[in-house]
């Protein structure tokens, strides 16, 4: 009985990926072939994955929103109004996908794919459960602050191609925006890297077996997770930095022009990128799937090993996702001076300062 | 249409048109922006989007009729509207309207006013960018429409003042209902605070911003709270006092910043005085008629009336030439929102395009009242 419970709970999606790959090499001969069939599998349930992932994320934004404004939300299509962003969708299918007269029409067409794209790019390294990671890249943490960089350029272009004026304010607020904060994040990932010694995702992940960093790594780390936390939320373009959009200035800012499934994607990229942050900031800070553990105390940690990995993994994802909503639903938007006054003058002297830190606690081993 | 030379000048300026249609003005007001980069460097409303020929109407209208056109105006001042336009009527008739309608258009006129300042204290939430406190302060705005609903039918237009009182008693239940919306009011006061008051992004985008000085406010002739803000007395209801305001104890709420953040704080407080002239006045409405007896048909006398009161956004004047026949000879309405308006691209010189936002959040422009 004991056998078949500990059996029930250490099954990780690991097993099933492993499973699923030695099925496949025993049917398919071809290694060719084997690796488009595996390439194709992964890709489809990546997609899907994500998919479902960002109606579930657009449903959470509602009812977040809609508990913040003390209303009820969407509560007519499907069981709690659960099936509300799936009949936007279809809506937005159908409707007529605009291409303005005076726009580029070659990088009109171009910028949402490339949105898009970046971020499913960002998606390949995030470490599921244990083992269960599409692509664990050695150099993890700069593959993802290096692709997510890219991003602003389908924005610039989205902006600039639309030939509307709102737009291109709206582009080139995003391109001083973007770029100014991914210095802060990169100093705040860094100091994670410098604790752990690694830029592998899962090895960070591993360096956390005896207490997620955020505990771990005194009073610096705790103020490279709050940095990094705001400046994700300007990387995404969401409230309070939701400045290239600005409705209430921009009239909806570089997406002005754009309509139907153009504009639907644009808003999958926002989930995603939702997401991925959540997720990297998870993983960083809080040890991805690694449950909560206290160095020493075995019969506790032992306890928390019963929960599976991937509930730890979305649990902590979640939670952080509802931060970065909590902030959307109840600040106001920031001026563009301030915004860039707030990275330049406090952000990244601040993260500057506490890389040092952090190394010096690295190389002195004060840390647990 | 607007040709390209419109909007990119010789001198390589930006030009951007809000308006008549963007998310940010409230209606249907056109301001054109000449931008360098993000700051402002000129605007220009463009007006006449939503013009009635109000005061052209008014010639037709017989004196019992011209006063529910004024509730299309500010509409968020119905109420307050149809007093000025019946007290005009009432001082050319030299008619008084009894205590009872007297004490009922009070209280009438204050919740007007705060369910005004609520509804702007949620756009100016939403203006910049916080969505949130659009619902809160919706909550208690509902609570006030529905007394309005239950005693004059209307929710929004109300059509309640007649010349020599109110059109109708009150309802039973106005009293206990007004009570309870008044709790209501001062118990989710502190919301209000934490929500915006206190936010320190909110403060930063209105401290500074949009700094109106005393003597500007007076040369564009600015009312209401936006002048207040800027140090100037003006409160009609201390000044030149109607309806029995001399018998109430409020003060007069002012600020000498004169930047967004002063007239936030000004309505902010104004609120607070609404309540309380609410509360002397709700267990003392007194017993008697609720409308003084006139002729069924008016005729005025001949000659010229003027009627100022103090509506939730300025001063607002009835203007009434009368050639002794039953409708007006000439009709004007000297409204607070036009010359509010005219003190706006003063204020945004040099500011930024979000600050525009904050500045035209904190006059509180109610665009049908600008073009009549």
């Amino acid at each position: 009985m004991n056998i078949i419970l500990n059996k029930v709970l250490s099954y990780s999606f690991s097993s099933l990926a492993s499973d699923i790959s030695a099925w496949l090499s025993n049917h398919i001969s071809n290694e060719m072939l084997l690796l488009i069939t595996k390439m194709a599998i992964m890709g489809i349930s990546l997609l899907a994955f994500l998919v479902l992932l960002c109606f579930s994320l657009g449903y959470m934004e509602r009812k977040v929103a809609a508990f913040m404004e003390i209303r009820i939300g969407p509560n007519r299509v499907g069981p709690k109004g659960s099936l509300q962003i799936v009949a936007d969708t279809v809506k937005l299918l159908f409707k007529e996908g605009l291409t303005p007269n005076a726009s580029d029409k070659f990088l009109f067409n171009l910028a949402p794919a490339i949105v898009v794209i970046t971020s499913l790019l960002v998606v390949a390294p995030i470490a599921y459960s244990k083992d269960f990671q599409i692509w664990d890249i050695s150099i993890g943490v700069l593959y993802v602050s290096a692709v997510s960089s890219m991003g602003v350029i389908g924005i610039l272009m989205a902006g600039w191609s639309s030939s509307n004026k709102y737009s291109l304010i709206g582009a080139m607020r995003s391109g001083a925006q973007i770029v100014s904060y991914e210095l802060s994040i990169g100093l705040s990932l860094i100091s994670i890297v410098i604790l752990s010694g690694s830029m592998q995702l899962s090895e960070i992940i591993e360096s956390q077996t005896n207490g997620w960093w955020l505990f771990k790594g005194h009073i610096p780390v705790m103020i490279s997770f709050v940095i990094f936390i705001i400046s994700s939320t300007a990387e995404i373009n969401r409230a309070p930095f939701d400045l290239t959009e600005a409705d209430q200035e921009l009239a909806g800012g570089f997406h002005t022009e754009y309509s139907g499934m153009k504009f639907a994607m644009f808003l999958l990229a926002e989930y995603i990128n939702l997401f991925i942050v959540s997720a990297i900031a998870a993983t960083i800070f809080l040890g991805g799937w690694m449950p909560f553990h206290i160095g020493g105390l075995d019969a506790f940690n032992q306890v928390m090993d019963y929960i599976p990995y991937v509930i730890w993994f979305f649990g902590k994802t979640l939670l952080i996702v509802f931060i970065i909503m909590w902030f959307r639903w109840t600040f106001p938007r920031l001026r563009i001076d301030q915004l860039l006054n707030l990275e330049w003058k406090y952000l990244l002297p601040i993260s500057m300062i506490n890389v040092l830190l952090v190394t010096l606690m690295a190389i002195m081993g004060w840390h647990f | 249409m607007l040709l390209e030379q419109d909007h990119i000048t010789e001198e390589g300026e930006f030009v951007i048109n809000m308006g008549p249609q963007h998310p940010a003005t409230h209606g249907v007001l056109h301001l054109k922006v000449w931008l360098d980069g993000e700051t402002i460097k000129k605007i220009e409303p463009h007006l006449g989007y939503i013009h009635r020929s109000i005061e052209k109407m008014c010639e037709s209208l017989s004196y019992r009729q011209f006063i529910f056109t004024t509730s299309r105006m500010d509409y968020l001042s119905a109420h307050i509207n149809n007093q000025a336009c019946a007290l005009a009527v009432e001082k050319a008739m030299q008619v008084e309207a009894t205590p009872r309608a007297k004490a009922i258009r009070i209280i009438l006129a204050e919740f007007t006013r705060l369910a005004s300042h609520q509804l702007w204290w949620a756009a100016m939430g939403l203006d910049l960018g916080a969505v949130t406190p659009f619902f809160y302060a919706f909550r208690e705005r509902e609570a006030i429409n529905e007394i309005m609903e239950e005693t004059c039918g209307a929710r929004l237009t109300q059509n309640y003042m007649v010349p020599g009182g109110v059109m109708v008693d009150i309802h039973p239940n106005f009293q206990k209902r007004a009570k309870d919306v008044i709790n209501q009011i001062k118990e989710k006061a502190h919301e209000y605070e934490e929500l915006l008051t206190g936010n320190v992004i909110f403060q930063q985008r209105l401290k500074g911003v949009g700094y109106l000085s005393k003597e500007d406010a007076v040369s564009y002739g600015v009312t209401g709270p936006t002048a207040r803000g800027s140090g100037i007395s003006c409160d009609i209801r201390k000044h030149f006092p109607y309806d029995g305001y001399e018998h109430l104890q409020f003060d007069e709420i002012l600020e000498t910043g004169g930047d967004s953040w002063a007239r936030y704080l000004v309505r902010i407080a104004e609120m607070k005085q609404s309540v309380s002239i609410i509360e002397q006045l709700i267990d003392n409405i007194p017993e008697g008629d609720f409308q003084a007896k006139t002729k069924s048909v008016i005729k005025l006398p001949k000659g010229e009336f003027y009627q100022r009161v103090e509506t939730a956004r300025g001063e607002f004047g009835v203007y009434i030439v009368s050639e002794g026949a039953t409708t007006p000879y000439r009709c004007k309405f000297r409204s607070p929102n036009l010359s509010n308006l005219s003190a706006i691209p003063k204020m945004a010189q040099g500011a930024k395009i979000a600050d525009l936002m904050a500045i035209m959040g904190t006059v509180d422009l109610v665009i049908p009242d600008i073009d009549r």
